[in-house]
């Protein structure tokens, strides 16, 4: 009964882990230019499939995370100054639609380079499942919740401590007064793409051995990372992580307890009855629109 | 006036151009070329089915050409790329049928899409032969509709077959929310009761899952299973043999023909050792015994696909293959492209050995292969072995 339980919460922790990222990857952007960006899952396809490409052409693991992360921030970097950016007067929902488009755009793209097989990356140390009181889990699982750990943290000092980070978060509070003490915001737009990029991108490289990479991977998981967001309250980051930790356990003890068929299904009960009966999620600030 | 001039000069332009092609394209083109169409899902999620059924017919269509063709008619084909849409599959057939005047149609890659297509060949009289799996295509019988592959009736029988000579009579079953999934489901349910086998565990997957280890866990803890089979494609079959491997189950793992192809080994790497499915003896085409009527052509068609395309032969590449082979065959004893006298060679194929298995069809049996065309296969060191 106990390992059951536990091998149920094992396996929700490491996919919950992708999803933190990703929700986080989410709530990063939305705090610098209030724009949601859907193309988020695509740079953890980035991740993903240029380390599974890159290691199988011969480029030790470490460097092939490192191409992919920088490819990726770059990509990041021109969808913000060549999609967003230049619409930047326009409506919330046409923003979101011009995320989705750049999604679009970039499966095709990433279909054209690495065409539509999976690929496959070799689990980092091995693949000795490790048992642990009656439940076993992968030790790639732990390379998953250990490096969304580290980037977690991280990313929490980036903001408190560095000059760039303040610069976000003083954004994220008020554009014009942020513009007024010299914050160039534009830029600072520009490195919030970036940063989630890159996020994304090592979050696909770790997640890879035990998902496989394939160009539309991203898509899923780019969902599932809006919802942990939108659970923990949207531009929350700390609430964006408990969100994909929520998330991905509630799956997989809804596949187990109840029935596989409504896996995916979990996570989207989810946002509607937090739209539904707290719209600002979680964590997230009450509502207070001031005129 | 001008006009008048313009037109002729036009017409006589055309009329040049036309007289002068003729003799450059050669003697196969003495007599009107046979039309095949054919719809196959080269892009899209099932790519990795279409587009080797794609290579493949071009790569046979322009061999034969260059070989003379098929009664000094040459082969000529159109093909659609139905990007796994049915809605697209549906409408690609309506222009293959009425514009392009196909007299035969070869494919379908997916069973949505053959399906979407057979009221439209049914309805024009045009010859089809689909390349999908799910036995619904040929049963109930339709008078325009064959196929080439084996069907997931047929291997959830095979697996059943292997599991009663290893004394198993307890099956937990982990299927796909994909169609071939969900047919699969149905038939092995279907074949459980006839054969005796219990169903002890009755679990799905979503095809993109990233993590099948609830499902596993519960069937782990199943103490009644003695057997556990898994029905799906693509990568999901894969994430299962991992997610298998890395709980521990000691059963016996069984997959459906839906990864007879070593794109699965190479995703699962380790963790596919062991796991047996039944498999068109292409796969195992160096194996077969030498008296094996498939042996000649398995081996010819591999190193044929091997050379031509550079990666491992596929046995999706192979039922292409198959439905191209029966049609022109037809077309030969046809004596033409009459598509009433097309369809009737069609049914009455005897004996004829492809990469599935030898193909005898009847009014009643549309796909004309027995339980005898599988062959149940293990991997063993990264490849696969016929299990004798």
């Amino acid at each position: 009964m106990f390992a059951e339980l536990l091998q149920y919460l094992l396996s929700g922790l490491t996919i919950g882990a992708i999803y933190a990222l990703a929700g986080l990857g989410f709530s990063i952007i939305y705090n610098a230019s209030h724009v949601i960006n859907f193309a988020q899952g695509e740079f953890i396809m980035i991740g993903g499939m240029a380390s599974a490409t890159l290691t199988a052409s011969g480029v030790p693991l470490p460097l092939a995370i490192l191409i992919g992360c920088g490819g990726a921030m770059l990509v990041g970097v021109l969808v913000a100054k060549f999609a967003v950016e230049r619409a930047r007067d326009a409506s919330t929902v046409t923003l979101i639609i011009i995320t989705i488009g750049a999604s679009i755009f970039l499966r095709g793209v990433a279909e054209l380079v690495w065409g539509k097989d999976f690929k496959r990356l070799d689990a980092f140390s091995g693949e000795t499942p490790i048992q642990f009181l009656g439940a076993s889990m992968q030790p790639q699982s732990l390379w998953v919740v250990g490096t969304a750990g580290v980037l977690i943290v991280a990313i929490g000092l980036f903001f408190a401590k560095t000059l760039t980070g303040k610069a976000i978060l003083a954004t994220s509070h008020n554009r014009l007064a942020a513009q007024l003490v010299g914050i160039d915001v534009k830029r600072v737009v520009l490195a919030s793409f970036a940063l989630s990029a890159a996020l994304g991108a090592v979050g696909g490289a770790v997640v890879a051995p035990i998902t496989f990479s394939y160009t539309e991977m991203g898509i899923m998981l780019g969902l599932k990372g809006f919802t942990a967001a939108v659970l923990g309250g949207l531009g929350h980051g700390p609430g964006a992580v408990a969100g994909g930790l929520i998330v991905g356990v509630a799956e997989a003890l809804g596949a187990g307890y109840i029935s596989s068929a409504y896996k995916d299904a979990v996570a989207f009960v989810i946002i509607l009855a937090v739209l539904l009966f707290m719209p600002n999620g979680l964590f997230g600030k009450r509502g207070t629109e001031r005129v | 006036m001008r006009r008048r001039l313009l037109a002729t000069i036009a017409f006589s332009a055309i009329a040049a151009v036309t007289a002068l092609s003729g003799p450059l394209s050669g003697a196969a083109q003495a007599a009107d070329p046979i039309k095949v169409g054919a719809i196959v899902s080269a892009t899209g999620p099932a790519s990795f089915l279409g587009d080797p059924e794609k290579k493949v017919l071009e790569l046979y269509a322009d061999r034969i050409n260059k070989a003379g063709g098929v009664d000094g008619r040459a082969v000529r084909l159109t093909i659609y790329d139905d990007g796994g849409a049915a809605d697209k599959a549906a409408s690609f057939t309506k222009r293959l049928i009425e514009s392009d005047g196909v007299d035969v149609i070869v494919g379908g890659t997916t069973t949505a899409a053959t399906m979407a297509a057979v009221p439209l060949v049914e309805r024009a009289g045009v010859p089809f032969i689909s390349l999908a799996g799910a036995v619904v295509i040929v049963e109930p019988v339709r008078k325009w509709v064959f196929k080439t592959p084996h069907t997931d009736r047929m291997a959830a029988e095979k697996v059943m077959e292997d599991m009663k000579t290893r004394g198993f009579t307890k099956l937990a079953l982990l299927s796909e929310d994909s169609g071939f999934g969900k047919s699969g489901r149905e038939q092995t349910l279907a074949v459980a009761k006839e054969r005796g086998i219990e169903l002890v565990a009755d679990e799905t997957y979503g095809a993109k899952d990233t993590d099948v280890t609830p499902q596993l866990t519960k069937i782990r803890n199943n103490a009644a299973a003695q057997a556990v089979l898994v029905f799906g494609l693509g990568q999901g079959p894969a994430v299962v043999t991992k997610n298998y491997r890395q709980l521990g189950i000691a059963l016996p793992l069984y997959q459906s023909h839906g990864v007879a192809s070593k794109e699965y080994i190479r995703l699962a790497g380790g963790a596919a050792e062991g796991v047996r499915l039944p498999a068109a003896g292409l796969v195992v085409a160096a194996q077969l015994p030498d008296g094996d009527p498939q042996k000649k052509v398995v081996t010819e068609f591999t190193k044929v696909y091997e050379d031509s395309f550079n990666s491992e032969v596929s046995t999706f590449a192979g039922h292409a293959y198959d439905g191209l082979m029966i049609a022109l065959d037809a077309v030969k004893r046809a004596g033409g492209t009459d598509k009433a006298k097309l369809r009737d060679a069609i049914e009455q194929t005897t004996g004829h050995v492809g990469t599935g298995g030898t193909v005898t069809m009847t009014a009643k049996d549309h796909m004309g292969l027995t339980l005898d065309a599988f062959h149940m296969v293990e991997v063993r060191q990264g490849d696969w072995s016929l299990v004798k």
